[in-house]
């Protein structure tokens, strides 16, 4: 199945943890220099390292186009903060936001909070979709034009277009309307990372983009049919889906290695892909399988940030817009475009609209 | 003299109507005042908080400006776009965890290379809590026994690291938190980000006196402030502390004229403005807990007393006894031939400056030589342009008079505001 989908890649840019913010906005501009969706910035509660919501929120001002992701846990947050606080990360970024949808699974996360025990995947994976829910609901619980400045009246607001979400899930409720008004994208980016089980149906609820792990195109192929069918079960259309797999790479010192290509990875790649080699081979891999339709694009975690990604770019990303696989520029402004994806609809107009 | 920028936000204090009125949310609103304040010196930029939109009769307040971004957020942006100005988010104690957000504020600090704030406060009603897991409801008494365990306890994790940057292990156990295992933040370059308290109750001085670096507060007059002033010094020694340890900052409104005939007729204006014939029933409303929307604004007050249990009005905090707020209001009415309207105007101002350049920077200067605060925490009605006039008119004239500063003269918050770095308590 040939595809001639745009190709879409995006980069992590943590690693071992800094602490000045110079190294965050170094490598994201680096990466918007290789016109790349988005840079993704890991997280957890439990390892050295700074709030990544917060860098990425400091690196906004310092970029234009680039997409920011910061991983977000919902398992010890509050959802009414973190859809907040992701909204907001829009807003200052002018329409460039996401967030990957994480759970906090360790006794050691638990007990920084002292709110209850650690749960089993399964339930943590639910929540999250409950959190996404919720934040979807909240950032449509405003209607883009709810604004008015009704001079005549003297209402700011027009209150009917306001909502209360009334969220009742299994582990928490929220009342709402948001703080926070709906945000230029309508719904910043809900990215998940289904390389667990657990995680794939969450994937293929809420995410506009999933990460997934795979060997061998074919593997990963299947994985993106399986991810498109069951989001389809759930009523939404598989082409809103951008499916990416994740690679750890190591670049090392060399233009090509010896045997270029993946091999099973050190621990820190667990259960995923891990590519050694160079640049150009990167580029080769990353056509050959986006041509064979395998997935929708790459999510590439350098296992250097610094050398890697400049090679990333330098080289590997040169070459694919040398062949005219991917964009030299960004066409759009928010990260919705980028992605080739629709601004959502407003889930409360379109129930007043049928009133 | 202290000088901070409130953003102006989310009450009728902001006039919308104002055809210079621009967004209250676009991230360009944030970078033009936080600029004019670091333009003007200022020591920080403050963002103030809220969790629930007001409701009024089970409706959404519709009158004033509503809808704000994250404050942490906001501020991380900010950090990008000033280089001194000290940036201050207004964070609830009561719906938030002490590990989270103490890793949020240290983050803060160190993206901004030592700027980070916190306002604590309390606010803690079950109608917020309506937001939130917990469903969140405290006490009164309880809430401030909650957020003074909850600053010591950031100030715990705040201390983890060894100076030269090792992490060391913690456990707090204590009423409102059991909890344990490792910070991931270096000690900030602060030491510990700024705490600010807002907040009038004799519980919460007290808790300011014991943990707060800067006070928010507000009050009326001269008098009004220098005894609150008193007071709050007078409770620092029980703890240890010095009385410019503790800084006391009112949040004051501002409008300034080429004469000041010229101020107090604009004044009057803005006073009109924020207080439209809608809002003027509204805060009626608020006092007397009773649907008065068939009143005349421009006619007397109501003949009906307040109902004292009403819950009429909800996400705002109610002062006093509502009979007895009446019965003031009622008297005020007779003797000055006030409408409702005006009546409002008349009660529901807070501390303002007005006059001239010279004329406000004499008064704010007189404000801080009478011992009534250390400075101010200035809330323009405009967005964002509300503070150029200040920074261009009156800064210079109290720079001239040498009772503020021309030029920053260390790199953090705590260095505007002249106040030690934290001993590490390792
Ligand atoms: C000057 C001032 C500013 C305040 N700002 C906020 C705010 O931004 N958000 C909030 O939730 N509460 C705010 N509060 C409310 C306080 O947190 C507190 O709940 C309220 O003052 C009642 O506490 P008290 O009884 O100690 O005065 C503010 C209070 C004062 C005095």
């Amino acid at each position: 199945m040939p595809s001639t989908a745009p190709l879409h890649l995006a980069a992590e840019i943590g690693g071992p943890p800094h602490y000045a913010h110079e190294h965050y906005i170094g490598l994201a501009r680096l990466a918007e220099r290789g016109a790349l969706d988005f840079v993704t910035l890991g997280d957890s509660f439990a390892r050295p390292g700074l709030d990544a919501l917060a860098v990425l929120s400091r690196v906004a001002p310092a970029t234009d186009r680039i997409g920011l992701v910061p991983t977000v846990t919902t398992t010890h947050t509050e959802p009414f903060h973190v859809s907040s606080a992701v909204a907001t990360l829009d807003w200052v970024s002018r329409g460039r936001a996401g967030w990957n949808v994480d759970v906090s699974t360790t006794g050691a996360e638990a007990r920084l909070f002292g709110r209850r025990p650690a749960a089993p995947a399964d339930d943590l994976w639910r929540e999250a979709g409950e959190a996404a829910d919720v934040s979807a609901r909240l950032w449509d619980s405003w209607e883009d034009d709810a604004e008015i400045r009704d001079v005549a009246t003297g209402r700011f607001i027009d209150r009917d277009k306001l909502h209360h979400v009334d969220f009742e899930g299994a582990s928490f409720t929220v009342r709402g309307p948001a703080i926070v008004p709906r945000p230029p994208q309508g719904h910043p980016v809900t990215v998940v990372d289904a390389a667990g089980g657990p995680a794939r149906e969450t994937a293929a609820r809420h995410a506009d983009v999933v990460l997934v792990r795979a060997p061998t195109p074919e593997r990963a192929a299947a994985i993106r049919t399986d991810l498109r069918r069951r989001a389809a079960a759930y009523g939404r259309d598989p082409d809103s889906l951008r499916v990416l797999v994740s690679l750890t790479v190591d670049l090392g010192d060399a233009e090509t290695a010896p045997e270029p290509g993946l091999e099973s990875g050190p621990p820190l790649a667990a259960g995923g892909s891990y590519y050694r080699g160079g640049p150009v081979d990167l580029a080769e891999l990353i056509t050959q399988w986006h041509r064979g339709g395998a997935a929708d694009g790459f999510h590439l975690t350098p296992i250097t940030p610094g050398r890697d990604l400049e090679r990333i770019v330098n080289g590997t990303v040169a070459l694919l817009q040398h062949r005219s696989l991917f964009r030299t520029f960004y066409p759009g402004g928010t990260l919705r475009e980028h992605l080739g994806l629709d601004r959502p609809a407003n889930r409360y107009a379109l129930e007043g609209g049928r009133a | 003299m202290h000088l901070a920028a409130h953003f102006p936000g989310v009450n009728n204090t902001t006039v919308w109507a104002d055809p210079r009125s621009r967004s209250q949310i676009d991230f360009s609103s944030f970078e033009h005042l936080a600029r004019t304040a670091e333009r003007g010196k200022f020591d920080f930029f403050f963002l103030a908080e809220g969790l629930r939109l007001r409701e009024h009769n089970g409706r959404i307040h519709d009158l004033d400006v509503v809808g704000r971004p994250e404050s942490l957020t906001v501020l991380a942006a900010l950090a990008a776009v000033t280089d001194r100005l000290g940036l201050a988010a207004t964070v609830n104690a009561t719906f938030n965890e002490p590990y989270e957000l103490a890793r949020r504020l240290a983050t803060l600090d160190h993206l901004s290379d030592g700027r980070a704030a916190w306002n604590v406060v309390t606010s803690s009603d079950a109608f917020t809590g309506e937001n939130f897991r917990r469903g969140g409801y405290l006490d009164r008494a309880d809430r401030y026994v909650r957020a003074a365990e909850f600053v010591a306890t950031a100030r715990e994790l705040w201390d983890t690291w060894t100076p030269d940057g090792t992490p060391r292990p913690f456990t707090h156990q204590g009423q409102h938190f059991g909890i344990e295992g490792e910070f991931t933040v270096p000690r900030s370059p602060q030491g510990h980000p700024i705490v600010i308290q807002a907040g009038d109750s004799p519980e919460g001085r007290e808790f300011a006196a014991s943990a707060a670096d800067v006070i928010f507060t507000r009050h009326g007059t001269l008098e009004a402030g220098r005894t609150f002033y008193a007071d709050v010094k007078a409770r620092l020694a029980k703890y240890g502390r010095e009385a410019d340890e503790l800084k006391i900052m009112p949040g004051v409104t501002f409008v300034l004229g080429d004469s000041d005939a010229e101020a107090q007729e604009r004044a009057a204006e803005i006073r009109l403005q924020q207080v439209s014939p809608q809002n003027a029933l509204l805060a009626l409303e608020q006092i007397w807990g009773r649907d008065l929307s068939s009143y005349d604004p421009d006619g007397p007050l109501p003949e009906i007393d307040p109902d004292p249990e009403s819950s009429l009005v909800q996400g705002r905090v109610r002062h006093g006894d509502p009979l007895a707020v009446a019965a003031r209001w009622r008297a005020l009415s007779k003797e000055k031939g006030l409408s409702i309207r005006q009546t409002v105007i008349e009660t529901t101002g807070r501390q303002s400056f007005i006059g001239s350049p010279q004329t406000v920077a004499g008064q704010l200067t007189e404000f801080v030589a009478a011992d009534a605060a250390d400075g101010f925490i200035l809330v323009p009605h405009l967005t964002p342009g509300g503070l150029d006039d200040f920074v261009d008119r009156v800064v210079p004239l109290l720079q001239e008079r040498g009772v503020f500063r021309s030029e920053y003269t260390g790199p953090t918050l705590r260095s505007h505001l002249g106040l030690a770095e934290p001993v590490w308590k390792g």
